[in-house]
């Protein structure tokens, strides 16, 4: 009796599956940034192109094109993406100028429960207006900024000792960002094997969002906000807060004592190069490229560990990470939302985790065999609990461009002071916000 | 010339000039012998400082160039033996290839675009530089001047409103657009370039064939257009460098179907940092024709680069 | 240099031949010939920069559906009172001036060297040409990893040549040296360009002024003054003009060295405009920037041909 019911579910599904490929085949580009977790969603999908018969396609552009090339694509209501991954800060233009098709309806059809993910992440990548239930996105790739460093570096005796002779304070995973700072400073210009060696890898980035994303990790834990009440637009005394040049002034001082020469305008590729040449005894970058840094054959493994973000005046890392939308302008829409369906099955996020990828589905994150999976994945789960994210407005862009000037003509090119810095940017903010009637 | 004349240098200024064009030369032909090198260096030898000038040549940058590759597990990497040479090159970071990388896509859409609006170019170019040469044209020079005024529009000036224009008319991002848009640019240098090689041609061809009873048009065709012919090919090898280089435009208005080499070039990243080799193998072959081109348009580069102002 | 022959084509143009044509009169077949050309750039560049000016006056955003409003000059006016762009400028005419003053010292040099006539001087200035002819994105990048302090070629070189640490200096990121990383590269490229125009200006002078100049017994110092200087002069100057027009329009090898930093130390105007325009999308506020320059890119190089061509008339 169970054998025939076996077989008969078994054909179901077999006549479920050729109808579905009969239905029509078609051809989905899935457009996302170019890093180590999008290679490992081409192996993933082979399994929805077998499964559906439809065919995958991907565009994936570097991180500082990223957000450059797909807004354009998007603003010009361009057909090459038929599922894109945005970045989370996307959502609220993605909602309100219509690039984005909204989820609700189907994910209640399909029985796709919201529930079933992360809190943290279904709030940054896939609601607008925030916290709202209104779903543009279903997250597809968790993330946050965090650390990594030379563990076989810190265990060595004589480093050790020395450290210990500076500081007074024993080589350990720093508890606060000033023992970071501490620490990079210590490894300066140290003699390593012969090797003259640097502090940390940070990011300085000017093109697209690097210097901002590395700011804002020390901003955070020093108790950054954007606004005094949220939803007010009222950034006076709050993004130019007391708390915040402190925070800006440490980045400087770190910038300039504890980084390699010529890291002047690095992001995720430069400050992965510094780790792997062995120029930096420590490197902040996300989450996402932890899988490969452990497997890298020359820094990696037994080599390398990981850290959250340090806290200073309380927890805080700064969000990366995203969601996966349906584009409105796409002919192809039934077969993208196929494509969601799959991917937010259980199983799928087990093996998108396996394979490199941040899944943010709960029986996931929850299994208790999850935080031994990997040496990172404790340090994920912690860092998601106390993450924020830049402003998720239209105007995202705007905001975001004035921010990285003000902190670049600061950091790098040493213009002004942190207050001065910080005081610019709450009028440039200002007056993006006037013009689009917020204020 | 007698070797007495007074303008003839001596044998010593010979030399001296000799010797320090040749260090110019070679100076200026570092950093390309770089990019070239570069190309056959492994990762890691690419960001190993300080720099290396004798490595291990391997083809590791043009393999990561043509192909995605992906992590695997250990499992599937054992169950899965490498089959090819190039497979095996990547199984040495325990990655498998994943599918072919875009860049033959991309490379594509450059010879598309550029053949294309070179061709529409010169057809265009060569048809109003004979009316220009020929014809009496109410403000001929007028018309002239406005041609190559267009040239000295910053790209993204006109780039605004022409996003504007391939939103509505669905010319974003397709071969079509590029290839009109590269014409309209390119149009003017073929103009210039080509009325000033028919300026050449003696009339008295044309009037002979008129005269034989040939019509205008069999005159153009079969007259003056073979007299032209070396005229035209450099015109076309100048109009297809530039579509070959450009970026502005192309990173504009371009985003995956119809974007060209140049704004995909610097975008080629590794798995994980920046994979130069992979940059400097994509640049080689990218470069490479246009050096060929240039030795082979030696003799009318000069007329080329000025829209014909100065003529050897 | 060119002068109008169309004008003189069609002069010469005998009569019996123009009625020689069956068909179409000659005027007709002109327009024929020349009329899909004007369309065409009508079409790319003039229909454009007439709706560049329109919505210049206008607050029009291309990534958002809202009203549009009409707010007459006061684009322009944020524009030429925002003191952030009139730093822009001052690095455009930065780059301009000294990419021109060394290309022009090292292009002349070059051509008068070339000139002497050594053997295989053909096969060199091949060779010396080739940077100009690539794409200025694909070797812009490659610029930037030369530059890398820590694994390009660059600083070991100076380093080498000079004794200081390659790791000591930052060329594209700080604020003193970057301005000229970018003048480095583009003098790099485009030297031969000028190099080739005072070649020919050089090979223009025949060789009976320096003949007659030999027998009144001129010395080769005041040979190069009285003859070589003011006979390559008008051709030195096209090749500045194109040069000019050429930095002023300046995008793709910057943005590939130094994307405008550190700060906004490089962000030369077309970069500005670019993030205005395509990264913030202020449609018309960008587009109102647009005019600026273009107006400022067509004036100069009008008040320069005038005396370019004073300076032929001599």
């Amino acid at each position: 009796m169970k054998t025939i019911k076996l077989a008969s579910v078994s054909a179901l599904s077999i006549a479920a599956a050729s109808l579905a490929s009969t239905a029509q085949a078609e051809d989905l580009t899935l457009c996302w940034a170019a890093w180590d977790p999008a290679n490992a969603l081409v192996e993933l999908s082979k399994e929805f192109e077998s499964q559906s018969g439809h065919n995958m396609s991907f565009e994936f552009i570097p991180w500082p094109n990223f957000a450059d090339r797909m807004l354009n694509e998007l603003n010009s209501g361009g057909k090459l993406c038929d599922l894109l991954i945005g970045d989370s800060q996307w959502i609220g233009g993605g909602a309100e100028n219509g690039h984005y098709v909204k989820l609700n309806e189907f994910f209640d059809k399909e029985g796709i429960s919201m529930s079933d993910f992360a809190d943290a992440t279904v709030y940054a990548y896939s609601t607008w207006p925030k916290g709202t239930p209104n779903y543009y996105a279903l997250p597809a790739m968790g993330d946050a900024n965090g650390w990594f460093y030379r563990k076989d570096w810190f265990g060595r005796d004589d480093i050790k000792a020395a450290f210990k002779a500076e500081t007074g304070r024993d080589l350990a995973e720093p508890k606060s960002q000033k023992e970071l700072l501490e620490i990079a400073q210590f490894f300066q210009e140290r003699e390593i094997d012969g090797k003259t060696v640097y502090g940390a890898s940070i990011f300085t980035e000017r093109g697209s969002e690097g210097i901002t994303m590395g700011v804002t990790s020390a901003l955070y834990p020093w108790g950054f906000k954007y606004e005094n009440t949220p939803g007010s637009y009222d950034m006076e005394g709050a993004v130019n807060s007391p708390e915040a040049v402190e925070a800006l002034e440490f980045y400087k001082e770190f910038y300039e004592t504890a980084t390699p020469p010529g890291y002047t305008n690095s992001y995720m590729g430069e400050s992965l190069d510094a780790f792997k040449s062995g120029q930096v005894a420590m490197a902040m970058n996300w989450f996402a490229f932890f899988p490969g840094l452990y497997a890298d054959p020359n820094t990696g493994g037994e080599k390398i560990d990981f850290f959250v973000n340090p806290p200073q005046n309380q927890a805080g890392s700064t969000l990366g990470g995203q969601g996966i939308s349906v584009v409105a302008y796409s002919d192809k829409q039934d077969a993208a939302l196929e494509y969601i369906k799959w991917f937010a099955d259980p199983d799928v996020q087990a093996k998108w985790w396996s394979l490199g990828g941040y899944s943010a589905h709960n029986s996931v994150l929850n299994d208790p065999g999850f935080v031994d999976s990997a040496p990172f994945a404790g340090d994920f789960l912690e860092a998601m609990g106390s993450v924020q994210d830049f402003w998720q407005e239209p105007v995202y862009a705007e905001l975001l461009l004035a921010m990285q000037k003000r902190l670049h003509d600061y950091v790098v090119a040493d213009q002004g002071t942190a207050q001065e810095a910080l005081d610019k940017l709450v009028a440039d903010w200002t007056e993006v916000f006037e013009d689009e009637g917020k204020l | 010339m007698s070797s007495f004349s007074v303008t003839e240098p001596s044998n010593r200024a010979k030399w001296f000039a000799g010797t320090l064009v040749i260090v110019y030369a070679l100076v200026t032909m570092v950093p390309l012998a770089w990019i070239m090198l570069t190309g056959f260096k492994s990762p890691s030898d690419a960001i190993s400082y300080p720099p290396k000038v004798l490595f291990e040549p391997t083809l590791e940058g043009y393999v990561n160039l043509f192909t995605t590759r992906t992590r695997q597990t250990p499992e599937f990497l054992d169950a899965n033996p490498p089959q090819t040479w190039y497979e095996e090159i990547v199984r040495e970071y325990d990655m498998v290839i994943a599918g072919p990388s875009k860049f033959g896509e991309r490379f594509l859409n450059s010879v598309i675009i550029g053949f294309g609006s070179t061709f529409l170019s010169i057809f265009l170019g060569t048809l109003s530089a004979y009316a220009f040469s020929r014809f009496k044209i109410p403000f001929a020079d007028d018309l002239l001047f406005f041609i190559l005024s267009t040239r000295m529009m910053p790209p993204i000036a006109v780039a605004i409103p022409i996003f504007l224009m391939y939103r509505q008319l669905g010319l974003s991002d397709t071969h079509l657009g590029m290839i009109l848009l590269y014409t309209g640019v390119n149009i003017s240098l073929a103009v210039w370039l080509l009325k000033g090689f028919i300026d050449e041609i003696p009339l008295e061809y044309e009037e002979a064939a008129l005269i034989d009873g040939y019509t205008r048009f069999q005159a153009f065709y079969k007259v003056v257009l073979p007299q032209a012919a070396t005229g035209i090919a450099s015109t076309a090898i100048f109009c297809l460098i530039f579509a070959w280089n450009e970026y502005a435009f192309a990173v504009l208005l371009t985003s995956g179907t119809a974007q060209t080499a140049p704004p995909f070039i610097p975008t080629i990243i590794g798995v994980g940092g920046l994979d130069w080799p992979a940059v400097a193998a994509g640049a080689t072959i990218f470069l490479l024709p246009v050096m060929i081109f240039t030795i082979l348009l030696r003799k009318h580069l000069l007329r080329g680069i000025t829209f014909g102002a100065v003529r050897k | 240099m060119s002068e109008t022959p169309a004008a003189r084509a069609a002069a010469v143009t005998p009569p019996s031949v123009a009625r020689k044509i069956r068909g179409l009169s000659d005027r007709a077949i002109a327009w024929i010939f020349v009329g899909p050309t004007i369309f065409l750039l009508l079409a790319i560049n003039i229909f454009p920069l007439m709706w560049t000016i329109r919505l210049s006056f206008t607050d029009f955003k291309a990534n958002r559906n809202r009203e549009v409003e009409w707010i007459g000059l006061r684009n322009y006016q944020r524009i030429l009172t925002d003191s952030d762009i009139w730093l822009n400028m001052q690095a455009t005419a930065h780059f301009l001036f000294w990419t021109i003053f060394f290309q022009v010292v090292i292009g002349f040099t070059l051509a008068y060297l070339i000139n002497k006539k050594f053997k295989g001087n053909d096969l060199w200035t091949t060779i010396i040409v080739l940077p100009m002819m690539l794409s200025p994105a694909v070797v812009g990048n490659f610029w930037k990893f030369l530059y890398q302090p820590q694994i390009g070629l660059f600083n070991y070189v100076i380093g080498f040549f000079t004794g200081k640490d390659p790791s000591s200096f930052e060329m594209l990121g700080q604020v003193n040296l970057a301005p000229w990383s970018i003048v480095i590269v583009d003098t790099w490229m485009w030297t031969p360009f000028v190099m080739l125009i005072c070649l020919a200006g050089l090979r223009s002078i025949p060789d009976y002024i320096y003949e007659a100049a030999e027998v009144d017994r001129a010395s080769k110092l005041r040979q190069f003054f009285t003859i070589t200087v003011p006979m390559v002069l008008p051709f030195l100057m096209l090749a500045v003009l194109f040069r000019g027009i050429e930095n002023f329009k300046m995008f793709d090898l910057v943005v590939q060295l130094t994307g405008g930093g550190p700060g906004s130390t490089t962000e030369l105007t077309s970069i500005n405009l670019k993030r205005e325009a395509f990264e913030k999308w202020r449609t018309g506020y960008a587009s109102a920037y647009a005019i600026i320059l273009f107006v400022t890119v067509f004036g100069l190089a009008s008040i320069y041909v005038k005396a370019l061509n004073k300076v032929k008339e001599r």
